[in-house]
């Protein structure tokens, strides 16, 4: 019984972080209905930065958590502004052909710069955030990781439900048209959703490298995790890409712990299969609604 | 004059020309509509104007269009909707997936101060159906609502000047009635100059001041919304009535005739 607790608190925790990477991605998806596919590569570019400002640089850990997140916010912005923008008004599959060619690019300079070896944080984590009842334990990152995503969670479900500037968000992904005849600068919107997912990405990236260390190929891996993940809670849906973060680490650990290791990779596919079958939009996707 | 536009051309794709020398001119606090069949090039008269050609990969490539002094034609409308004029879309474009206050709410967008509770008051007393629905999904809600939000969604941007295209397009006689009713009161109490386009030339020409027709791609007619109504031509082609004032009998067309003079 033991096992199976600490197996679903470990799903859990992973699923958790699954989630609030797939977070960025989603923020994307909604505003611009463009798939990412360098988001692995901003989870990475995070991680990278962070590393830099906390071994190299020597700061305090909160303020290169601070000047992290403000350089990854910068970075998403840069990236709409040189790439994306010319882009406006082509057809979709141009734009998401060039996030893959984002992915190849940032891959490469983070192996230039950094090559390919893993590196680690220095052990920042007070050993209170790790939590402990009877023979269960959950280690200090992943409380980490619930505090921090909890607290980006609701921030962003505020900022897009109330603030004016979430609204004209919202509206872009529902009506571009309409939202040009309205004066709503569209141009605007893209870049600052650009610039949030890159900002959530980072911040993911971080507690990825806290967990396995800093490594462009392993983080990357995880960008592509995000495909499930994200499927199956609805593409467009933030709360959904939680959920379905929580399904995929779920069942992961649950197969690795008890059908086998090799095993945890497919199962989640075969799973995802089945849950699409039933709900053809993810579990918390928006239905289109269709007038007659 | 609010608006003048002189002499325009549009051409979309660099090959298609949809007008071919329009020229209107719209004076402050008036209702000014334009009538034609479809394909006339209404839709485009108005998006030339709204800066809502570009992203169609329209231009305007020939004459000018002076707001306020200022030449608009070709600009972005992100410039042209600052500068106070909305475009209401065709076919009521809601967002879909926002309730109506959030709808009504990204109508503040061209506006430096955001908060709008006065007038959202404002929307939701021309448009009482609103407030009782203010937290529907856009996407549920009826014709005639979303009408109504369309034009309640561009009047919280206080537009200078508001162009509406179409709105009775699929809607019930009776509330196009009441639609229309309340375009007038908004341009009576608002002072809001609006540009109509309608293809319901009868309901257009009670509200509006001063008309103009369309055809193919040119203003052929042009005049007091009173004179036009008592246009024979006009009676005839647009309103439906034969030039002594009976319904028109099927077996006696003979617009082709008249038609051609105007071409």
């Amino acid at each position: 019984m033991d096992f199976f607790i600490q197996l679903v608190v470990n799903g859990l925790s992973v699923g958790f972080i699954y989630g609030i990477s797939a977070m960025g991605f989603v923020m994307i998806f909604k505003s611009s209905s463009v798939l990412n596919f360098a988001h692995g590569e901003l989870l990475a570019m995070g991680a990278y930065i962070f590393l830099v400002l906390v071994t190299w640089a020597e700061l305090p850990v909160y303020a290169a958590f601070l000047l992290t997140m403000a350089a990854c916010f910068s970075l998403g912005f840069i990236v709409e502004r040189l790439f994306l923008r010319p882009l406006i008004g082509e057809p979709l599959i141009f734009v998401i052909m060039l996030t893959v060619g984002l992915a190849a690019m940032f891959k490469g300079l983070i192996l230039l710069i950094w090559g390919g070896n893993l590196h680690t944080f220095p052990d920042f984590l007070p050993s209170w955030l790790s939590l402990s009842w009877g023979s269960v334990s959950v280690q200090p990152v992943y409380t980490l990781a619930l505090v921090v995503g909890t607290i980006f969670l609701v921030l962003f479900g505020l900022f897009f439900k109330f603030s004016s500037q979430g609204i004209y968000m919202r509206s872009v992904a529902d009506n571009q048209r309409a939202a040009l005849s309205l004066g709503v600068n569209v141009k605007k919107v893209f870049a600052l959703s650009w610039a949030i997912a890159a900002l959530v990405a980072g911040m993911s990236g971080i507690i990825l490298g806290i967990i396995n260390g800093v490594n462009v190929h392993d983080l990357s891996a995880i960008g592509l995790k995000v495909f499930p993940v994200v499927i199956l809670g609805g593409l467009d849906s933030i709360g959904g890409a939680i959920v379905g973060g929580l399904i995929i680490g779920l069942l992961e650990t649950l197969t690795g712990g008890y059908i086998s290791p090799s095993l945890r990779d497919v199962v989640p596919y075969i799973v995802l299969v089945f849950i699409l079958m039933v709900k053809p939009y993810g579990l918390f996707g928006q239905v289109e609604i269709e007038r007659v | 004059m609010l608006l003048a536009v002189n002499n325009i051309s549009v051409v979309y794709s660099d090959v298609i020309q949809v007008l071919k020398g329009v020229s209107l001119s719209v004076e402050k606090g008036k209702i000014i509509s334009l009538l034609g069949s479809n394909g006339s090039g209404k839709t485009s008269t108005l998006k030339a104007i709204s800066g809502l050609l570009k992203p169609e990969n329209g231009k305007v490539t020939e004459g000018e269009i002076i707001f306020q002094g200022k030449h608009i034609q070709n600009q972005s409308p992100e410039v042209i909707t600052r500068l106070g004029i909305i475009q209401v879309l065709e076919g009521r474009q809601p967002f879909k997936y926002l309730t109506i206050e959030e709808n009504l709410r990204v109508g503040t967008a061209i506006r430096a101060n955001k908060s709008c509770q006065e007038d959202l008051e404002m929307v939701y007393n021309y448009f009482p159906a609103l407030l009782a629905r203010r937290r529907a999904r856009a996407g549920y809600c009826s014709g005639g609502e979303l009408q109504m939000l369309v034009i309640g969604r561009a009047l919280m941007a206080k537009p200078e000047l508001l162009l509406l295209d179409e709105p009775s397009l699929g809607l019930a006689p009776l509330i196009v009635r009441e639609i229309f009713g309340i375009i007038k009161k908004i341009n009576e109490e608002q002072g809001a100059t609006i540009v109509l386009v309608e293809q319901n030339a009868n309901m257009a020409l009670q509200i509006a001041h001063y008309g103009y027709v369309m055809e193919n791609g040119k203003i052929v007619m042009e005049g007091k919304a009173e004179e036009l109504v008592e246009n024979p031509d006009i009676k005839e082609f647009y309103l439906g009535m034969a030039a002594s004032g009976d319904m028109r009998a099927y077996r006696d067309v003979k617009s082709y005739r008249r038609r051609k003079r105007w071409l």
